[in-house]
């Protein structure tokens, strides 16, 4: 019989290792980051040669100046303006087909609906090219309208999906109730129906907001002016142009995942649902 | 009245309808008509080629093929290594353990960051410059000086760093998912697997890895369409494709478009790779219905 110092001891070996284990990978994963803010606050002189971790001293005026200077302030309220025009668009009318699958009765509602959730997973490569064609032909390249009804498409099947699973399980007690008290179809949806639905359309929103925010091919095709680029594509035209300037790059790489860092810290709950029901959809 | 009642019922689908055939049914179709067309975005007139672009893929683009290779080779890295370290994450991470959260919380963060910063904050730690390039300079400190190199633009190693980039990206994900599969498995099996005399592996390879085979494949899956495709890491990391070294197939794509407007070209390896990955995901989805069997 072994004794209970024998295994208290082994516990806490093992756990200590597991503890090392996990560690070390988190600071692999934050030790980047924090490199990259605290040579946003360098001088670019001093990234050559002062490689401490902390800078000696904090430039600040570097955001300023990458905010000013490199325009980036123009492209940030960019970006600011595409998700929530994109996010906005995507919880109406998604909402609404949602809500028409899930309780309406009409011809072609059942091959309307594979259709959407066909587009999650059949995939094509090539689309954007076709895409570019298209918005040529609309005259829609180049415009913020036209990114923004493509973003809008990008997220379609997905929320879709999420709110039709959502209204499924919803009862319909209180939708019979307002029905019966002369409440319209589409004042059911709004007042009713949207109302209940706040959890999943919260993660709605912030799965889509993050998408948006982060997206970069279609943005890198649509747009030629930088006056109408998201950050995303913005910083490679920043590269561009400030080379050799590495504090200002970083303080662009900055403000452009800070927002995000942001949300997911404040939204995490939302964010691993809607990571976890995306995988469960492909 | 039903004849109103029904166009009522279809108002409410139509935005959704409308922005899906323009923005998505249109596209797809037109990838597939200007396969086989040579065209170069901008002039009215497409000269009809038939299937010439895929003769052309087939027989006389060994850089596509090149490209396949690469993205196959990064796929594999990530199927490995990546999820590898995701499950044993997760497996650790599965029990009364103290900073759960924070490990949970910080696994995550690089995966909702977007490629481009990551490529770009990468490119700047790995490859620029010697001072700030904290892995060259690690190894000067151990001593090791001699392996220190511009990991990004010898092409012995740039293929590696952009695959070892992209799980640093990706590993939070599969952590993630396989860490929800872990906590729906019953605490009791353990407990009685226990009771039983079973030790740690016996119950590890007994009870956890047969009712995991299900997240397992279907982590594996997403992994191989999400890297197949991924492609924007790279050019935020060495701007593109590196002489061939680091090209994917959607930058091949995206360079047939761009750089020599070859639009019909560009749509006809569109179709290719895109039959390739529904190829494979029927592979994979007949082998985790004979894996479920199991």
């Amino acid at each position: 019989m072994k004794s209970t110092i024998y295994y208290k001891t082994k516990n806490i070996i093992v756990n200590s290792l597991i503890h090392l284990f996990l560690l070390s990978v988190a600071i692999t994963c934050l030790y980047p980051l924090l490199w990259m803010v605290s040579s946003s606050l360098k001088t670019q002189e001093a990234i050559f040669k002062d490689v401490s971790f902390i800078p000696h001293q904090f430039h600040f005026g570097n955001y300023l100046r990458a905010w000013q200077e490199g325009g980036f302030g123009g492209n940030f309220l960019n970006s600011i303006i595409y998700s929530v025009c994109v996010v906005f668009g995507i919880v109406i009318i998604s909402s609404m087909a949602a809500y028409a699958f899930s309780r309406f009765r009409f011809p072609g509602r059942n091959i309307l609906f594979i259709m959407f959730m066909a587009a999650m997973m059949i995939p094509i490569p090539g689309s954007f090219v076709a895409l570019y064609v298209l918005l040529n032909k609309l005259h829609l390249r180049n415009t913020p309208i036209g990114y923004i009804l493509c973003m809008i498409n990008v997220g379609l099947s997905t929320s879709i999906f999420l709110l039709k699973t959502f209204f499924d399980k919803m009862p319909k007690e209180l939708e019979d109730a307002a029905r019966i008290d002369g409440c319209s179809k589409i004042g059911i949806w709004r007042h009713v129906a949207l109302p209940l639905a706040k959890p999943v359309l919260a993660v709605v929103v912030v799965f889509n907001a993050l998408n948006v925010w982060n997206e970069y091919i279609l943005a890198l095709i649509i747009f030629d002016s930088r006056k109408y680029m998201p950050l995303q594509v913005a910083l490679q035209t920043f590269q561009g142009e400030f080379v050799t300037n590495y504090p200002l790059l970083m303080a662009g790489l900055t403000i452009t995942a800070l927002p995000i860092i942001i949300v997911y810290l404040l939204m995490q709950k939302y964010i691993v649902k809607g990571v976890t029901a995306g995988a469960i959809v492909g | 009245m039903k004849f109103k009642a029904t166009l009522e019922n279809y108002m409410f689908v139509l935005p959704a309808v409308v922005i899906f055939s323009i923005f998505y049914v249109i596209p797809f179709i037109w990838v597939f008509q200007l396969g086989m067309f040579d065209w170069d975005g901008i002039l009215p007139t497409k000269i009809f080629v038939g299937l010439e672009n895929f003769k052309e893929i087939f027989l006389q683009d060994p850089s596509w093929w090149q490209a396949m290779r690469n993205a196959g080779y990064i796929t594999l890295i990530a199927l490995t290594f990546q999820n590898a370290l995701a499950f044993l994450l997760a497996l650790a991470c599965d029990r009364e353990i103290r900073l759960k959260n924070f490990y949970r919380v910080v696994f995550f963060i690089p995966p909702v960051l977007s490629e481009i910063v990551v490529g770009m904050a990468w490119r700047f730690i790995i490859n620029d410059i010697d001072g700030a390039n904290i892995i060259n300079r690690t190894l000067m400190n151990l001593g090791l000086g001699n392996f220190a190199h511009n990991w990004l633009s010898d092409p012995k190693t740039a293929l590696t760093t952009v695959a070892l980039v992209h799980s640093w990206k990706g590993f939070g994900w599969g952590f993630l998912i396989f860490l929800a599969g872990l906590q729906t498995i019953p605490r009791e099996l353990y407990e009685s697997a226990r009771v039983d005399g079973a030790n740690a592996w016996q119950s590890f390879r007994k009870i956890t890895i047969p009712l995991m085979v299900p997240v397992i494949v279907l982590v594996a899956i997403l992994t191989i369409l999400g890297t197949m495709q991924a492609f924007v890491l790279i050019i935020g990391l060495v701007g593109g494709e590196l002489a061939g070294h680091t090209s994917v197939p959607v930058l091949r794509i995206l360079a047939s478009m761009r750089g020599s407007s070859r639009f019909g070209y560009a749509c006809a390896q569109g179709i290719t790779f895109g039959l390739v990955l529904v190829i494979i995901s029927f592979i994979q989805y007949r082998f985790s219905k004979r894996a479920r069997q199991i």
